[in-house]
């Protein structure tokens, strides 16, 4: 099964609570998704500085001697803060490189995301202790994504947790199973993406990295995303300056959209939306199948 | 008098146990609805329920004699194997509204998802605007009514439903064909769309519709129902 939520919050009225509204969203989607949980988190950061946000699930790692030969490779400063099992890496440096340099270095551990945006957290387990253990709640910012998994065809582990991140500030929560992630994974490596699981997800989220890093819009990445995905699949994405929604031509993974003056929400079940402030004066529709919806800060 | 159950203090359990144990003429009020699913579900008495918002998956599932209104939107499975009664939301319905519904009625005041009537076996399902893709995908019976329009795949396996259409119709699936829209199909249209309203269809004109449905030619008619095939020739059903 599996439950998704997404909030963005186009004007500023709810930004400071964006973190607690998608706890209320995420709680809700407990029963689709028991085994683990995750999310993702979209602030304003400091221009140019990059966040890179890794787990080192049950190892322990001397982080200053990491930090300090991470700065000799970017040439830059780094600072390192600890959230549990997470740590959060900060730079000027190339973010790119950075996650480049921590997978092949630093061994047991999992680069989760990276950006000037965004941050990113999963864990096995109930999705409200998941929530509390990395402070949703508290978060603030433009937007979020948050994922509820009831795995059925890999281990529950962290690292098949969802959300999924490989680029830049560009990250995916995923309820459906891909047929071709395997050749598509191996084309994407030798097009410069890495990945770190044998997740299908994981694969979608690479090639929206790639076809980002190309140079596509996130709309052209999607459109890309009908024609070389084969499966089922319900999307939320998330990006620097927005957030999308993108199912399979099929449409048998549920999905409603709510939209205010104020925010765009998405989730599997309309329960997760029916908490969130204005909600019953929403404009609420079920998105339609392979049909690419956007949503932009810029706009 | 009219009970009301206030879903953010009473268990949706609980309110369908007093749903189940009504009588004939009963009236009862749903507030707080927040998306739960299975609301009134099973209902088996000719009852009034009004639901003030929108519910989540399978609301008025397995319904029978009963009038159920939502004043909001429906997700998946809305009316589910429906047998008898009165099933309408004012709102959207998400996937597979009235699926496998054998009798009764079903009105969507907005649009329906994908595969509407999937199954259908006898009830009639009128939608105020526009259908998904596989609508009415292998009905069997009863009539499917959309005042707006049809995504891809309309009818695909169709049996003996009939549907009606007024906008426009992405695609036909397999075996569905368009039609002759014949004196007893208005009338029948016409009843429907009364009945329909004033949550959908109000004033749709049932000049403006197209009719669809088998062709007969995916499913062995020639063998085992040779009779039906001659009178479908000579204009007697169909």
């Amino acid at each position: 099964m599996c439950g998704i939520v997404g909030l963005f919050c186009k004007t500023e009225t709810h930004r400071h609570e964006l973190g607690r509204l998608t706890a209320v969203m995420l709680r809700e989607m407990r029963d689709r998704g028991p085994d683990s949980a995750g999310f993702a988190s979209y602030d304003a950061g400091i221009p140019d500085r990059t966040r890179i946000t890794v787990l080192a699930e049950g190892i322990e790692v001397d982080w200053g001697p990491v930090a300090a030969a991470l700065e000799g490779v970017l040439g830059a400063e780094v600072t390192v803060r600890a959230v549990h099992d997470h740590v959060v890496f900060s730079t000027d440096g190339d973010g790119r490189s950075a996650r480049q340099w921590i997978i092949d270095n630093v061994a047991g551990t999992t680069v989760l995301s990276y950006g000037s945006q965004i941050e990113l957290y999963k864990a096995v387990g109930d999705p409200d202790l998941v929530a509390e253990r990395y402070d949703l709640a508290s978060r603030t910012g433009t937007h979020a994504l948050a994922h509820t998994r009831m795995a059925t065809e890999s281990a529950v582990t962290t690292n098949g947790s969802h959300p999924f991140a490989t680029g830049a500030d560009t990250c995916l929560v995923h309820n459906g199973s891909l047929s071709n992630h395997n050749r598509l994974r191996r084309f994407l490596e030798g097009h410069g993406e890495s990945f770190q699981t044998e997740n299908d997800s994981e694969v979608a989220a690479g090639y929206l990295s790639w076809r980002i890093r190309s140079g596509d819009t996130i709309s052209q990445a999607l459109k890309g995303a009908l024609s070389d995905l084969d499966g089922f699949y319900t999307f939320a994405i998330g990006v620097a300056d927005g957030f999308a929604i993108l199912r399979d031509p099929i449409a048998c993974k549920p999905a409603v959209v709510a939209e205010t003056d104020d925010w765009v929400a998405m989730s599997s079940e309309y329960r997760a939306i029916a908490r969130l402030p204005g909600a019953a004066d929403a404009e609420v529709w079920e998105p339609e199948p392979a049909r690419i919806y956007t949503w932009s800060l810029a706009a | 008098m009219t009970r009301v159950f206030d879903l953010a203090q009473v268990s949706r359990r609980d309110l369908n146990q007093a749903l189940h144990d009504a009588s004939d003429g009963q009236s009862f009020e749903v507030v707080n609805p927040r998306g739960t699913h299975a609301v009134a579900c099973g209902i088996t008495a000719a009852i009034d329920v009004v639901v003030r918002g929108s519910v989540g998956y399978y609301c008025a599932g397995m319904h029978q004699w009963g009038r159920v209104l939502v004043e909001g939107n429906a997700s998946t499975g809305l009316a589910e194997n429906i047998m008898s009664g009165t099933v309408r939301i004012t709102g959207n319905a998400t996937m597979s509204a009235g699926a496998t519904g054998c009798g009764g009625l079903v009105v969507v005041g907005g649009n329906a998802g994908a595969r509407c009537g999937i199954s259908m076996k006898g009830v009639d399902i009128v939608v105020g605007g526009n259908v998904g893709h596989m609508s009415a995908f292998m009905a069997q019976a009863g009539h499917l009514v959309v005042c707006g329009d049809a995504a891809a795949d309309l009818g695909d396996s169709i049996y003996e439903a009939q549907i009606f259409v007024r906008g426009d119709v992405e695609s036909l699936g397999a075996d569905c064909v368009e039609k002759e829209m014949r004196p007893e199909h208005i009338e029948t249209l016409s009843r429907l769309l009364a009945a329909a309203a004033p949550v959908a269809a109000e004033g749709a004109d049932p000049a403006q519709f197209r009719r669809y449905g088998s062709a007969r030619r995916l499913y062995n008619f020639t063998i085992d129902d040779v009779d039906a095939l001659e009178a479908e020739r000579t204009g007697a059903v169909g």
